[in-house]
C-alpha cells in the first residue's frame, strides 16, 4: 500500500488539520506516515503546500516524487493545478471548486475549472458552500477530507478516529461539526 | 520508550531533553526555529527548569551555551545556517577552547533558499572549526544522534555540529524515542585555564585539537551513523550524505540497490570505508545536500585517476537542494515527471499580510521619499523584506541582519542623501544597534525607521528581544530625544507620518522613527488565547 498525497492551498486555509486528520487515520490503521510542512516566509499568505505519504513499508524521501503523487488534494483549485508535475497519470485531483482570490491576477475560474475537469480522475465540491450550509464555514478543509475519502484507501472510521482525536480538546459540538462536513463531503464526491 | 510523530526539529528537541540538557538557546531562523519551540512547549522540561528562552542573537545564544557547558551542564544551541556567521567567533573558539559540559550546535541549512538570502552549506564550518559534524538523514538519526552528540562532545571535551537541512527539519515520522538521562551536576572546569585564550595557552589548546583529528576520524570509521552497504554491480560507487541517502533509498524502494553504497552521516569522512568503495568501483558518484564539499575532498587536485561524478560535473545541479528525481537521472534511471504546470497560472507569492502595519508605513515612506528619487531606502530581514516587491518597491536592500542601518551609514558617507534605513525591532536587538552607535558617533546623515511590531514576525511571532525598550536604548546609544520620533502606523495617522519622516529626512544627523503598532497576525492570536482563556473561566 502507497498513497503519496500532495496537500495545497493558501496560507491559513486549514492544510495542516488535513494533514492531522489523513495522517492519524493512517496511523491508526498501523501504516507509516511522512508530513512535510512549509514555515517561514513561504508561508506569509503565499500558496502552501504540505507532502503527506503513506506506506505500509518504510518511507525515505521526505518530499514525494515528481510523477508519482496518487492525489493531489486542494482547498483552492488552482493551488491544484500547481502541483501537477508530481501528479501520476493514474493519479485524483480532488479539489475545492471556491476560489481563494487574493491577487489582483487570478486567472479565469472557468478555466482552472475545465482545466481540471479535463484530467481523467477529479473530483470537483464547493467545499465552502456545503461548510456554510452546516453552519460551520471553518470546516471547509474537512469537506475536502471527505470528498478525498472514497480514493485515499484508508477507512472512513480510521478518517472518523482521526476528526475525534484532532479536535478532541474542543468538544463535542466541534468534533460532530466536523464529523458532519467529512460525511458530507463524502456524499458529494459520491455524487460527483 | 515511546513512538511519537515528530518533525525533523522537533525530534532534536526531545533528543536534547533525553540527553539531559539543562539548558536550549537560541534565535529564531527559518528551518530551525521549532527545536526551540518544541523544548518551550514541553511540559517535563517545564519541570525540570530546563532553560529556553530566545536569545537576542545567535552569537549570545551561543555564548551562553558555551557558558552553561563551562559551568558543567549539557547545552544545545540552535540557528539557521546564516545565523552561525553571526555566532562564527564563539563558534570557532569554543573548538579551541573545548568544552566542559556536553555542547551541540544545530545549524539548519536551506538549500533552495526557501526562506534564505543564500544557502551556504554548514558542513564547511564544522570542517573549518575541526569538529566532529553528525548530519541525520532522517526524524530517527536526529533523536539519535542529537543523544550521541552529547556523548561525543564529553568524550573528546568538543563541542559536535549537528547539521540538517530544510526538509528534515520539517518533515515529520515517527520516533522512537528512549529513557531520559537526568541533567548533569555543577561542576567547574578540572582545568582553571582551559578557557582562558591567551596566546600561550590557545596555542597548547590548538595542538590539543590538533591531536584529536585521528579519533574524530576513527569514530567516524566506527560510527554506526556511516556505513558500507555492499552492491552486485561494480561500475559505480555511491556516497550518500545525510537526506540525500533517502532520495538514494527512494529510487529503489522495491527493489535492491545494485551499486555499494557508502551512508555518510558523521565527518570527518570516513577514510577507510571510502577507500574500500574506491578500490572496488570503476567510478563514483557523490550526492550530498548543500556545496559539493565532500565532492571536491574526494576529487583531489592533482589526482584525476578516480572519477568523481556529482555537482561539479553537472551530473548534479550545482545549486539547489536535491530530490528523487535529479537523483533519479543521476542514476541514470527513467525520470518521469507529470503534466506541465498550465501556463495561464498566475503566481501568489508572499505578502504583507492584510491590515500588517508595514503597509502603513511602506506608503507613507513611498510618498515622502517621492521627491528624493528611488534606491535609497536600504533594509533588513524580516517580513517586512516583502516591501520590495511590487506594489511598494520600497526599499533597495536585504542582505544580513543589521546590515540596513550600517548600509545607509556607509552610503550617507559616500554622499547619498537622504540614506533611510529600514529595519525591525527584533533585528534592530540583533545586530542593529551596534550599527546605530556608529552613526550617532559618526553623526551621519541617516534616517532610521525602526519597524516596531513586538514579535519576530517571519518566523512566527515570538517575543522580541527588545519589546518596550526600543526608545531607551536608542536615546542610551545618544540618539537625540528631538529626533526620536514615535508614529502609530494605520491608514488614519498617513499625513502625521509623511510629515514626520519628511521633517527627519530634512534632518541632517541621526534620526530615528519608530513606527509602532503590534503585529496583526500576532495580534488575532492573542486575541484568540485570551478568548479561550475567558471561556475557560466562565
Amino acid at each position: 500500500m502507497k498513497k503519496d498525497i500532495i496537500l495545497s492551498g493558501v496560507g491559513g486555509q486549514g492544510i495542516l488539520s488535513v494533514a492531522a486528520v489523513i495522517g492519524l487515520a493512517a496511523m491508526e490503521e498501523g501504516l507509516f506516515i511522512k508530513q512535510s510542512e512549509v514555515h517561514g516566509m513561504s508561508q506569509r499568505g503565499g500558496a502552501v503546500v504540505s507532502h503527506l505519504r503513506i506506506s505500509d513499508k518504510e518511507i525515505f524521501s521526505d518530499l514525494i516524487p515528481y510523477g508519482a503523487a496518487d492525489m493531489l488534494l486542494s482547498i483552492e483549485p488552482m493551488e491544484a493545478l500547481r502541483y501537477l508535475p508530481y501528479l501520476s497519470e493514474e493519479g485524483w485531483i480532488i479539489t475545492n471548486s471556491k476560489p481563494f482570490v487574493n491577487i489582483s491576477n487570478y486567472p479565469d475560474l472557468e478555466k482552472v475549472l475545465s482545466e481540471i475537469k479535463s484530467k481523467p480522475h477529479n473530483v470537483i465540491v464547493d467545499a465552502d458552500e456545503i461548510a456554510r450550509k452546516m453552519h460551520a464555514p471553518k470546516a471547509a478543509n474537512i469537506v475536502i477530507v471527505g470528498a478525498a475519502s472514497p480514493y485515499l484507501g484508508i477507512a472512513y472510521e480510521s478518517l472518523e478516529a482521526g476528526i475525534k482525536k484532532i479536535f478532541g480538546s474542543k468538544g463535542d459540538e466541534i468534533i460532530n461539526l466536523n464529523l458532519e462536513a467529512l460525511r458530507a463531503g463524502k456524499e458529494a464526491a459520491e455524487k460527483y | 520508550m515511546a513512538k511519537l510523530l515528530l518533525l525533523g526539529d522537533e525530534a532534536i528537541g526531545q533528543g536534547a531533553l533525553d540527553a539531559g540538557i539543562s539548558g536550549i538557546y537560541a534565535y529564531p531562523g527559518t528551518p530551525s526555529t521549532e527545536i526551540m519551540e518544541y523544548v518551550q512547549r514541553s511540559k517535563p522540561a517545564k519541570k525540570k527548569e530546563i532553560h529556553a528562552t530566545w536569545s537576542a542573537n545567535e552569537k549570545t545564544a551561543m555564548e551562553s551555551a558555551l557558558g552553561m557547558s563551562y559551568a558543567g551542564k549539557r547545552a544545545i544551541v540552535c540557528m539557521k545556517h546564516v545565523g552561525l556567521n553571526v555566532a562564527a567567533d564563539a563558534f570557532m573558539n569554543s573548538a579551541i577552547t573545548g568544552v566542559n559540559g556536553g555542547l551541540v550546535v544545530t545549524v539548519a541549512d536551506d538549500p533552495s533558499m526557501h526562506s534564505s538570502q543564500n544557502e551556504q552549506d554548514s558542513r564547511y564550518y564544522g570542517k573549518f572549526a575541526l569538529i566532529p559534524v553528525l548530519e541525520p538523514s532522517n526524524q530517527q538519526e536526529a533523536y539519535d544522534m542529537t543523544r550521541a552528540a552529547f556523548k561525543l562532545s564529553e568524550k573528546y571535551e568538543t563541542p559536535v555540529m549537528l547539521r540538517i537541512t530544510t526538509r528534515l527539519a520539517h518533515s515529520r515520522y515517527g520516533v522512537e524515542t528512549g529513557a531520559a538521562e537526568p541533567q548533569r551536576e555543577f561542576l567547574l572546569p578540572p582545568d582553571p585555564k582551559q578557557f582562558i585564550l591567551l596566546p600561550s595557552i590557545a596555542k597548547e589548546r590548538y595542538k590539543n585539537l590538533l591531536k584529536n583529528q585521528p579519533a574524530f576520524g576513527e569514530e567516524s570509521e566506527n560510527s554506526r551513523f556511516n556505513k558500507f552497504i555492499a552492491g552486485k554491480d561494480k561500475s559505480l560507487g555511491i556516497v550518500a550524505c545525510g537526506l540525500a541517502y533517502n532520495y538514494l533509498m527512494e529510487n529503489y524502494r522495491d527493489e535492491e540497490c545494485p551499486y555499494s553504497v557508502v551512508k555518510v552521516s558523521q565527518y570527518p569522512l570516513p577514510g577507510n570505508l571510502l577507500n574500500k568503495l574506491k578500490e572496488e568501483s570503476e567510478k563514483l558518484l557523490v550526492l550530498e545536500e548543500g556545496y559539493p564539499l565532500v565532492e571536491e575532498q574526494l576529487k583531489g587536485f592533482f589526482d584525476d585517476t578516480l572519477e568523481v561524478k556529482g555537482r561539479l560535473d553537472g551530473t548534479l545541479p550545482r545549486d539547489g537542494e536535491l530530490n528523487p528525481n535529479l537523483v533519479a537521472v543521476a542514476l541514470g534511471r527513467k525520470d518521469k515527471i507529470g503534466e506541465n504546470v498550465p501556463g495561464f497560472l498566475s503566481g501568489r507569492p508572499p505578502a504583507m499580510c492584510p491590515g500588517c502595519g508595514h503597509i502603513d508605513l511602506y506608503i507613507a515612506l513611498n510618498e515622502a521619499m517621492e521627491k528624493y528619487g528611488k534606491q535609497k531606502v536600504l533594509s533588513d530581514i524580516g517580513c517586512y523584506t516583502l516591501g520590495a516587491l511590487p506594489p511598494y518597491n520600497a526599499i533597495s536592500s536585504c542582505v544580513d541582519m543589521g546590515a540596513s542601518i550600517t548600509m545607509a551609514k556607509g552610503a550617507a558617507d559616500a554622499g547619498m542623501r537622504p540614506a533611510v534605513a529600514v529595519i525591525g525591532d527584533s533585528t534592530f536587538t540583533h545586530s542593529g544597534m551596534t550599527g546605530l552607535l556608529d552613526a550617532v558617533n559618526d553623526k551621519s546623515p541617516v534616517t532610521v525607521i525602526i519597524l516596531d511590531n513586538a514579535v519576530v514576525g517571519m518566523t512566527g511571532g515570538q517575543p522580541a528581544a527588545g519589546e518596550g525598550k526600543i526608545d531607551q536604548i536608542c536615546l542610551g546609544i545618544g540618539v537625540e530625544p528631538e529626533h526620536l520620533r514615535v508614529v502609530v502606523p494605520l491608514k488614519k495617522n498617513h499625513d502625521e507620518m509623511v510629515k514626520v519622516i519628511d521633517e527627519e529626512l530634512e534632518y541632517d544627523g541621526v534620526s530615528v522613527v519608530i513606527a509602532r503598532r503590534e503585529c496583526v497576525t500576532e495580534l488575532a492570536h492573542r486575541k484568540k488565547l485570551e478568548l479561550k482563556a475567558k471561556k475557560k473561566d466562565s
